[in-house]
């Protein structure tokens, strides 16, 4: 590295770390301080807000356990769709000649606002078949209509008739159903960034395996996803934090009835509904504390990033 | 690069071979449009659904399927639209969410990529954790910050209106607290994409370049952001979506509706309408027009096969 003063990086920094020190690091801590303190934020209450969502007093009210068997669920399955549709896309739309076509068919979803995505898939789960989309061809299908949202069996239960409840906790037809409209929305974003990624990729090495005899699946494989590997692993931080914090969706279209609650908007229930300040941002703090690892494995590739380059 | 491109894309007029091989090649290449066409269309059914809805009654859409309404393409209303757009100070609105978006997306790209560039080619100490708080601090939810943030705000609100503009100078109702704000909570993203497309750029060029006497300001005009085009434009298009589409911070900090957003505006339209999907409907594809222009400017940026290997440095 070339020498410089000490002084020059903190320089570059400088905007960055005002902003986000004003608008993003001084409320976090000023909810951490608030989640050791009552509900209106008077009296110091130890840990007694952290043992209310674990112990879950009032499991009509506001389900702890609930929101983050659901956030849990959401983590993973939101990101596991739509990774990998964002990824098959990229690839693939690169090699049509309507690409531009079809790439916008994918992103318009990200374009349109979530109040809008949330009334328009209010109509596509409509439970009488004449007016919502997915039980029409559930009907046309020979099945019966599905209460999309607000249908807590397990969606292995609809597919195999093994009965209702066979499986645990927050694996509920309407959670999935939620999760299936976030994956719509986001899968455009995740193939536009791994787009940018891909324009990367030198032709040359593309076109030299293919020269060699490498297939479609090879190159896939052993070119393009250990060259990609990077940004796919920026695209899958960014939707898991995404799907950590996830509120519009969830707000506008269940409200969290049915138990679809997600820790976002049980915060959102607890400090601006229920108006005990100190159990939502105990809720926050929470949800802040889940991200640690997620990070410190990307800044470890960052650190791996600079030993090979 | 034709000599590529026929490689990329054996169907182009170049394509080599007589009729047959063409079309065995065109038969081979079948569950690639089979795919492509079925994702695009199955992605495509909800928003036809909306562009749909947005052209029917109430009673129709409350009434039948939205498919039922292609049948008849005669009976498309446009009394939704004439409702969207005669709506009084829309088009103040319109200009409003320009005025929020593109200052508050160019202050996230443009500080993110100052920081981006310092993560990704200087050495000070904290850097990892440093780097490791920032975008940590995009899991915090927006609803949280809304509170302490206010609270500034009237703190520091500066009660001087700005010409032309419109707006106070600085606080809640004033374009320059929004522009930080939106400025702000788009920051974490953007540093840590930026920070990753620099980080990979070629170590030579760089250390080339300073070794060559460059200071980081040539170096970081002249090399990192030309050859970052493609993420910078990725950057742009979501950031500038975000901002566009957001509604929880402008009725947080805009007190003034004058310079309400369409967002703001249409919020306050359906509620005056009650429940009023059919008028949604057609606000939604109001107001996803900038967005959606913006998507086709830059879109060519990851398009492949256009710029390539101009990028590559």
């Amino acid at each position: 590295m070339v020498g410089r003063r000490w002084w020059v990086p903190w320089l570059w920094l400088a905007p960055a770390l005002i902003l986000v020190g004003v608008f993003l690091l001084y409320p976090s801590i000023d909810t951490f301080r608030r989640s050791l303190l009552d509900e209106r934020s008077q009296d110091f209450v130890g840990l007694d807000n952290y043992r209310f969502i674990i112990e879950n007093p009032q499991p009509l009210v506001s389900n702890t356990h609930v929101a983050l068997w659901n956030n849990f669920l959401w983590l993973f399955v939101f990101t596991a769709l739509t990774v990998p549709f964002g990824l098959v896309l990229a690839v693939l739309t690169g090699r049509v000649r309507y690409e531009a076509l079809a790439k916008s068919a994918i992103f318009i979803p990200m374009a349109i606002s979530f109040v809008a995505a949330a009334v328009i898939w209010r109509f596509m789960y409509e439970f009488n078949a004449d007016i919502g989309t997915a039980n029409a061809v559930t009907t046309q299908l020979g099945g019966e209509p599905t209460a999309w949202l607000q249908d807590k069996h397990s969606p292995l239960s609809f597919i195999t008739d093994s009965g209702p409840d066979t499986l645990p906790g927050p694996l509920q037809l309407n959670n999935f159903a939620l999760i299936i409209v976030g994956t719509w929305m986001w899968t455009g974003f995740a193939m536009v960034v791994l787009s940018a990624g891909l324009k990367g990729i030198s032709r040359e090495i593309l076109e030299a395996a293919r020269v060699d005899g490498g297939n479609e699946w090879q190159i896939f494989w052993r070119i393009i996803i250990p060259i990609l590997s990077p940004t796919i692993v920026v695209v899958a931080t960014t939707l898991v934090i995404q799907a950590l914090k996830k509120f519009d969706l969830v707000w506008v279209m269940t409200g969290g009835r049915f138990d679809t609650d997600v820790v976002a908007t049980l915060f959102f229930k607890e400090a601006f509904v229920i108006r005990d300040f100190g159990v939502g941002a105990a809720l926050a703090v929470v949800l802040l504390m889940w991200v640690v690892p997620v990070m410190v494995i990307s800044i470890r590739r960052f650190e791996f990033q600079e030993e090979i380059r | 690069m034709a000599m590529t491109d026929d490689v990329e894309r054996p169907t182009l007029a170049a394509a080599p071979g007589s009729p047959r091989q063409r079309r065995r090649l065109r038969l081979e290449r079948l569950p690639l449009h089979v795919a492509v066409i079925g994702l695009a269309l199955l992605w495509s059914i909800p928003t036809i659904a909306l562009v749909v809805s947005s052209f029917r009654t109430p009673e129709e859409i409350a009434g039948s399927g939205w498919w039922n309404a292609i049948k008849t393409p005669f009976d498309w209303t446009f009394a939704n639209y004439d409702a969207v757009l005669s709506q009084r100070g829309l088009a103040r609105a319109f200009l409003n969410s320009i005025i929020i978006t593109v200052p508050a997306s160019a202050i996230t790209i443009l500080v993110a990529a100052f920081a981006a560039y310092a993560f990704a080619w200087m050495r000070f100490p904290g850097r990892n954790l440093l780097l490791l708080v920032l975008v940590g601090l995009l899991v915090v939810p927006v609803q949280m910050t809304l509170i302490p943030v206010l609270r500034l705000y009237v703190a520091l609100s500066v009660d001087v209106e700005i010409p032309l503009l419109g707006g106070k100078l600085f606080g809640t109702s004033s374009y320059p607290g929004i522009w930080l704000a939106h400025g702000a909570f788009g920051l974490p993203f953007a540093v840590y994409l930026l920070r990753n497309f620099f980080g990979g750029l070629p170590r030579d060029l760089i250390e080339a370049a300073l070794l060559d006497g460059a200071s980081d300001m040539q170096v970081f005009f002249r090399i990192v952001l030309p050859l970052s085009v493609p993420a910078l434009a990725a950057l742009a298009i979501f950031d500038f979506l975000w901002t566009w589409n957001d509604l929880l911070v402008a009725l947080v900090f805009l007190g003034d509706p004058n310079l309400a957003p369409m967002t703001l505006r249409i919020a306050n339209l359906v509620s005056s309408f009650g429940a009023s999907y059919q008028v949604l409907t057609a606000a939604a594809f109001v107001s996803m027009a900038v967005p959606l222009v913006v998507f086709f400017a830059l879109q060519r940026y990851f398009v492949q096969g256009i710029l390539a290997g101009s990028v590559k440095g």
